[in-house]
């Protein structure tokens, strides 16, 4: 075998191998392409229904998220703006695109995230005009890392449905108890503002320890402090004016209209 | 490996001559995923897949590799491999690869299938290699399942997402131990099965490598 250490056969292996394998991966990565980006699609689609309380578990997810209209809006202002696509906007990227977003100075900050995108999208369930749930993508620093997930809120703009975090890396078992569904169900029912000064100064909705009473006080999550604290930071962040505040309010003036 | 037989190279690695329990490779990965079940099932066959076909392609050009790039012609062939794995598990299990993440990646660092590949593909005819392949990703995946059955169960009360014991969250009587879902009980499950396998087993235990000398006796150190 003394010819194969001969430099002209290492290149013609090297190079041959190279081809092939390129080959092979190219050809995986293209074919599988278009099953991945359904499986991405369905796995958030099914979070934005799993966070409405209207998933299925075996129905098509598909199917089930007809009953969900997409809207983009203007953070800034608060009003539905076409200036995206609601279905192909990359909310995400579009946060770190100056361009496209805008820095947020330290003490607005609260959630950690340093630039905010212009424009998000929203998730209607029912009749866009008058929607029964609003769910609206949320994220901000938890103790080790970001945070993402979907919040939703009942037609009266005040309402928590649910929220779910889809990504996180908080620690299991602690902080990693956000995606208990028993620490979930919590949610439910309680009130980003008490009765009677809605839309009042900042969202009221926190994590406390020790036993939450009243209907704007969620269980923290025991032994895991710093990540209660970035959820009650994130949830209040994107609810405030910083947020979602203007666009929450102009639903519940309507809603009082009508 | 005087005389490889094809059901020797198969049946060996999984508990006579266990790529993890003898061999100690491969750990990183054993106390990442192990956390489930579920997950280390997805991983051990990924890791046999990997190790069964680099072994076999390695094997196919074994006579044609010059030894100056051998390392290299085995990392290419299976860092391919890996790639083609990861993105059908994303294509066709997309739950399990957001849960694996980078350890589908990091299956080309994990020495097992690199050691395969160039103590035994190197040397032996396709068929045999795959073989060989295939029984050290089994003594691998069997390693993996036997740390995640014990991680889940006394972490998470429940195997494969179905609950055994029932937490006393959800209003049961055991009470979860959370150090098990962290990756350092790994270390633990691994090693007393280490201890165990040893027992059965004495032919495994090493030899000293030194004699440590007897105490001194207090009337000598005076």
């Amino acid at each position: 075998m003394a010819s194969n250490n001969s430099i002209k056969k290492t290149l013609i292996v090297a190079f041959a191998l190279c081809i092939v394998c390129s080959v092979i991966v190219s050809t995986a990565a293209v074919a599988l392409r278009p099953q991945q980006a359904f499986n991405q699609e369905a796995d958030r689609k099914s979070n934005i229904l799993q966070v409405a309380g209207l998933y299925e578990a075996g129905e098509s997810v598909t199917k089930q998220f007809e009953q969900v209209t997409a809207r983009a809006v203007d953070l800034r202002t608060g009003e539905y703006t076409d200036a995206v696509d609601p279905e192909t906007y990359d909310q995400f990227s579009a946060s770190r695109d100056p361009a496209q977003s805008r820095t947020l100075s330290g003490e607005k900050d609260i959630a950690g995230l340093s630039r905010q995108e212009n424009y998000s999208v929203v998730y209607l369930v029912g009749d866009p005009q008058n929607p029964e749930q609003i769910i609206i993508p949320v994220r901000g620093q938890g103790l080790w890392g970001l945070m993402r997930g979907y919040l939703a809120l009942h037609g009266d703009a005040n309402t928590i449905e649910g929220i779910t975090f889809y990504s996180h890396s908080e620690t299991p078992g602690l902080g990693g108890e956000v995606d208990n569904p028993k620490w979930k169900a919590q949610w439910e029912g309680k009130q980003v503002y008490a009765d009677g000064d809605v839309g009042e100064g900042a969202p009221e909705i926190a994590l406390v320890k020790g036993g939450a009473s009243g209907a704007t006080e969620v269980d923290a999550l025991s032994g895991a402090t710093l990540t209660s604290k970035g959820v009650t930071n994130l949830v209040q962040f994107w609810l405030s004016d910083a947020g979602f505040g203007n666009y929450l309010a102009k639903i519940r003036d309507s809603a009082e209209g009508a | 490996m005087s005389a490889a037989t094809p059901k020797g190279v198969l049946i060996t690695p999984i508990f006579k001559n266990n790529p993890i329990a003898l061999q100690i490779l491969g750990i990183c990965s054993a106390l990442a995923v192990t956390s489930s079940m579920s997950v280390s099932l997805v991983m051990a066959l990924a890791v046999i897949a990997v190790t069964a076909f680099s072994n076999l392609f390695v094997s196919l050009i074994r006579n044609h590799i010059p030894s100056s790039i051998r390392i290299i012609v085995q990392m290419t062939i299976i860092a391919s491999l890996v790639i083609v794995v990861d993105q059908v598990l994303k294509a066709y299990a997309y739950e399990m690869s957001k849960q694996l993440s980078v350890f589908v990646g990091l299956i080309i660092t994990n020495c097992i299938v690199m050691g395969r590949a160039e103590a035994f593909a190197m040397q032996n005819g396709p068929v045999l290699s795959f073989l060989d392949g295939v029984g050290n990703g089994l003594g691998y995946g069997v390693i993996l399942l036997i740390v995640g059955f014990f991680r889940e169960l006394l972490g998470s009360g429940s195997l494969f997402g179905i609950t055994i014991l029932t937490p006393v969250q959800d209003g049961g009587w055991y009470v979860p131990n959370g150090l098990m879902l962290l990756p350092p009980s790994a270390f633990f499950v691994i090693g007393l099965f280490i201890w165990v396998l040893r027992s059965v087993q004495p032919e495994q235990v090493e030899e000293n490598e030194f004699k440590m000398k007897e105490n001194t006796q207090p009337k000598e150190a005076v």
